[in-house]
């Protein structure tokens, strides 16, 4: 079998793996261990493995491992800082958005690179970042919450700004 | 009620290593030597193998195992995970030389790689006798029809030559006497489709050999303890020698409640001695699992002109596909279910469910009544909107109350007869009051009718309930003991499958304990280390799991406050526990930390604080729903877009509110499919041709409607706390009440699923074709 090798960032730290020319992403970072990029679809229609490739919120069953020479690739495993969550982490938890947590590593990454472009993303916004992130379970209602209650939670509080409220 | 961690809508107690991406479920380990299972699916929908050879397939470099009916014993089981003996026929092989459905099982490899594995299933040869097949459920009974089980040996089938898989007839009152004494009868035809769970975790089982050579499955299932025997009876070891592990669970929504991979995976660790791993991908997990029975309904109503419902009469044909998985049992519900939600003294309900060459129906999240309700609160509808009643009084007036008992139950249990239903809580009429300010009915439905714009609004609802548990069959145990920091470990064979059952049951143990929740360590669905479970499915869980859990903990806390009692010098009587604290009443500074109970149990009496307990409940309360839907539709591409969905719920006690609600809208919006997109097609061959994400359409965040969720709670008096059951019920109404929402927006009743915009273009049509003949006439 063909090999060669692959230069990347995981979560800020340098890796240097041996992969096969036609790897997934997928399958090269759950061999690695990340498994919170799960396998729904290897479609690129279910989203269960988002991760972010410089910042893009991207299918990882869609991308050849090989695309990644270079990248910086940020998988659930590296959004908490040590003990502390992310805000979004939290607002998932606090908002019940979490059911059998198969998507929710896909849905809080999409969410991730959405407020990281938008910070103050409308319920619209957030419905379309999502979008590409089934979920059997939730609803939508719940995750969709957090995403907005994380979004106030990170940006600095504007005086006399009434919080937004969630309609769906 | 008075409690401080039972109601309260905590964090779940698993969410944290949900959401850092924690190795938690099945495929998050990675074992030395571990192999690669494939399944070699039949092309054919109905075939004989007349030969197979596999000697290219094992001589590929990598291959270490390849299965055919010529290598396994013959042993007829079913693969629905029900109470042994299941009441779902044993027409089931681990490998048979006969195929069924395109599909079925023909051969399975175990190879070093998946690229190996898939390429030695190409190398496999096998020579098929094409027989005749049926797809079509309503040509299943014909005369001259092929036979599908033709097999000797298959048992519990109630007619293998005209394929009846099950029949189902049951009665109560009269009903031919109650439909004379109606002042009308009214009689319509429904039909639905073959919905997929698509739960985001395909079907997956990992199996190895213990050092001791014992058989464990590591599997998504909903069901290890079921799972156990069956895969012991069907390999021919003893029950002893197989230890199933049910991790956490990608969903399950009743599609795991079945034995499905861990046979053939556990037959491939036994046949090569390595650990095996059989994963299904996304194609093959929406045809070669299971699926929603798909239904021709045909329900007679009549009634008295006050809007009375005098008898019901309800013949289902059903199609179970290939095997009787739960066909028996989801069909009853279909009756049992649905018809007594009206006090009609004279029920009937018939069912003919047949085998078909077609992908395996199982159990579904609903399990046999989202199709029955559809029928039943859509014909109600149209009573309604004929005799001029609005559907709300209409229910008010028919509906099931607190006392009545249902008879029907009695007659339809699981598979057999079952026991009468007492409704000893009821939160119906609340929910029609709340859910109907909710969405604003009664303006809605006296709006003016609107003019000008193709896109025409209208609101429908519909009513539901559900049982919580099977009556006199669920059971559940559970067991506590208690550690030096005063936490404890509750060890339960109930499967979280993604529901929130572990924090719900920890919420009850911590509730009776008197500690908070991080005080409670929950280990779940082991079979070597926790005990007994029936397993998650028929909305049992939280009423009959936590039944037992409720018991262990009273009976963990009177030997806490046994030890307590020395150590304050008081009698057990005035004792009370709550914040990791048992107090003495009415004796102020009289405590002690819970903690230093377990100390001294520990270390001074030698004694470990422990117990478990076993429930069952000889009754299954009905939770209730009522679901609202307005509805948008483009008259002039027949679409429908949901704009709003109003549920309430008679859950008994949230025991977890926000996971509750969780529950409600996870089940609605698979409703929503159910109503409008969902559904597996195939093709005249029997093959399937939307099988992928893309063609087989649920609900993203985009797509969904505004969700209004409102719990009526009541207090359950055979529940813990309260508890009745929450996460089957809500999607019954969804169908229904969209159907409804479409008539009153344009007129047209739809009495198929899913309502897709060809199908409200054709009705439009139709209706306009009919006025136009009545104009002529009325012209001439």
């Amino acid at each position: 079998m063909k090999t060669m090798p692959l230069g990347v960032t995981v979560n800020g730290e340098i890796r240097e793996w041996t992969i096969a020319p036609g790897d997934l992403l997928l399958d090269v970072l759950r061999r690695q261990g990340y498994f919170g990029v799960k396998r729904g679809c290897e479609k690129g229609e279910c989203g269960a493995c988002t991760v972010l490739l410089n910042d893009k919120a991207v299918n990882s069953c869609l991308v050849f491992a090989a695309q990644a020479e270079g990248c910086e690739i940020l998988t659930i495993e590296g959004l908490a800082r040590g003990e502390e969550l992310d805000p979004l982490q939290e607002a998932f938890l606090d908002h019940g958005a979490v059911q059998c947590g198969f998507c929710t590593p896909g849905m809080i990454l999409a969410a991730k690179a959405l407020l990281d472009r938008q910070p103050d993303p409308t319920e619209e916004q957030v419905r379309d970042a999502l979008a590409g992130n089934y979920c059997r379970c939730t609803g939508y209602r719940k995750p969709v919450e957090a995403v907005l209650a994380a979004a106030a939670k990170r940006k600095p509080a504007v005086p006399g700004r009434p919080a937004k409220e969630v309609s769906r | 009620m008075n409690t401080s961690v039972v109601g309260k809508s905590l964090r779940k107690v698993d969410g944290m290593k949900l959401v850092t991406g924690a190795p938690a479920f099945t495929d998050d380990i990675q074992m030395l030597g571990m192999l690669y299972g494939k399944i070699l699916p039949s092309p054919h929908a109905h075939a004989r193998i007349k030969r197979i050879d596999t000697k290219k397939a094992k001589a590929l470099a990598g291959v270490h195992g390849v299965l055919t009916y010529e290598d396994v014993a013959r042993v007829p089981h079913t693969t629905a995970g029900q109470m042994w003996p299941e009441p779902s026929p044993y027409d089931t092989y681990l490998l048979d030389s006969k195929v069924r459905f395109v599909g079925d099982r023909v051969a399975a490899v175990a190879a070093e790689t998946r690229a190996i594995a898939e390429h030695a299933l190409r190398l496999i040869e096998v020579e098929y006798e094409i027989l005749p097949a049926v797809l079509d459920m309503e040509r299943a009974m014909e005369p001259g029809a092929p036979v599908i089980h033709d097999e000797r040996d298959s048992k519990n089938i109630y007619d293998a030559e005209h394929n009846v898989a099950a029949h189902i007839l049951r009665e109560i009152g009269n009903v031919e006497e109650g439909l004379r004494e109606a002042d009308f009868v009214f009689e319509r035809e429904y039909r639905t489709q073959r919905q997929q769970h698509a739960m985001l975790e395909p079907h997956i089982t990992i199996s190895w050999l213990e050092a001791d050579g014992r058989l464990v499955i590591r599997s998504s299932t909903q069901v290890p303890y079921h799972c156990r025997r069956q895969v012991a009876m069907i390999l021919g070891i003893p029950v002893g020698r197989v230890h199933v592990i049910k991790p956490r669970i990608g969903g399950g929504f009743g599609g795991k409640q079945e034995m499905l991979l861990e046979d053939i995976c556990g037959a491939l660790t036994l046949a090569t001695r390595r650990p095996v791993k059989i994963e299904y991908t996304r194609e093959e997990e929406f045809y070669m699992a299971r699926s929603r029975h798909p239904q021709i309904l045909r329900l007679k109503m009549g009634v008295k002109r006050d809007g009375t419902v005098v008898a019901s009469h309800l013949k289902v044909l059903a199609s179970t596909g290939a095997y009787g998985s739960h066909a028996s049992t989801v069909q009853g519900n279909t009756g049992s279910k649905v018809l007594p939600l009206y006090r009609a003294p004279n029920l009937r309900f018939e069912c003919d469910v047949v085998y078909t060459n077609t992908p395996v129906a199982g159990a579904f999240r609903g399990y046999g009544c989202p199709q029955g309700f559809f029928a039943q609160e859509s014909l109600a509808d149209e009573i309604a909107q004929k005799l001029g009643i609005d559907p709300i009084d209409f229910h008010r007036k028919n509906a099931i109350r607190l006392g009545d008992v249902d008879q029907l139950s009695a007659q339809l249990g699981e598979g057999k007869e079952g026991l009468p239903r007492v409704v000893r809580s009821c939160g119906l009429p609340e929910c029609l009051t709340r859910g109907a300010a909710a969405i604003e009915w009664d303006r809605k439905r006296h709006s003016e009718p609107e003019r000008g714009s193709p896109v025409k609004h209208g609101v429908g609802m519909a009513c539901a309930m559900q049982g919580s548990g099977i009556a006199g069959l669920d059971w559940a145990s559970a067991f506590l003991k208690m550690n030096e920091d005063g936490s404890f470990c509750l060890q339960v064979g109930a499967s979280d499958v993604g529901a929130g059952a572990d924090t719900v049951l920890a919420q009850i143990a911590a509730e009776t304990l008197g500690v908070t929740l991080d005080k409670i360590i929950i280990a779940s669905g082991d079979t070597d280390f926790t005990p007994y479970d029936t397993g998650a499915y028929a909305s049992s869980t939280t009423i009959i799991s936590g039944g037992a859990v409720k018991k262990a903990a009273e009976k963990v806390r009177a030997q806490m406050f046994g030890l307590a009692a020395k150590m304050l010098d008081t009698t057990v009587e005035n004792l009370s526990c709550g914040n990791n604290e048992i107090r003495a009443d009415g004796q102020p500074g009289k405590t002690v930390k819970i903690a230093d109970v377990a100390m001294q149990a520990l270390y001074k009496e030698k004694l470990q604080i422990m117990d478990a307990a076993s429930h069952f409940n000889t009754d299954s309360p009905p939770p209730f729903s009522v679901t609202f839907a307005e509805v948008a539709v483009d008259t002039q591409t027949g679409k429908v877009r949901v704009e709003r969905l109003v549920t309430a719920v008679d859950p008994g006690v949230a025991i977890n509110p926000m996971q509750a609600e969780g529950q409600v809208e996870g089940a609605v919006t698979q409703g929503l499919g159910f109503a409008l997109t969902e559904g597996l097609m195939l093709d005249e061959a029997g093959r399937p041709v939307n099988a992928n994400f893309l063609d087989y359409k649920i609900f993203s965040a985009k797509d969904m409607p505004k969700l209004t969720t409102i719990l009526v709670e009541t207090e359950e008096p055979l529940g813990p706390y309260g508890a009745k059951s929450v996460s089957e019920v809500p999607i019954n109404g969804v169908a229904p009440a969209i159907a409804n929402a479409i008539f009153h927006a344009v007129g047209v009743r739809i009495r198929k699923l899913p309502m897709g915009p060809e199908d409200v273009l054709r009705a439009l049509y139709e209706r306009q074709q009919e006025h136009e003949k009545e104009e002529a006439l009325v012209s001439q």
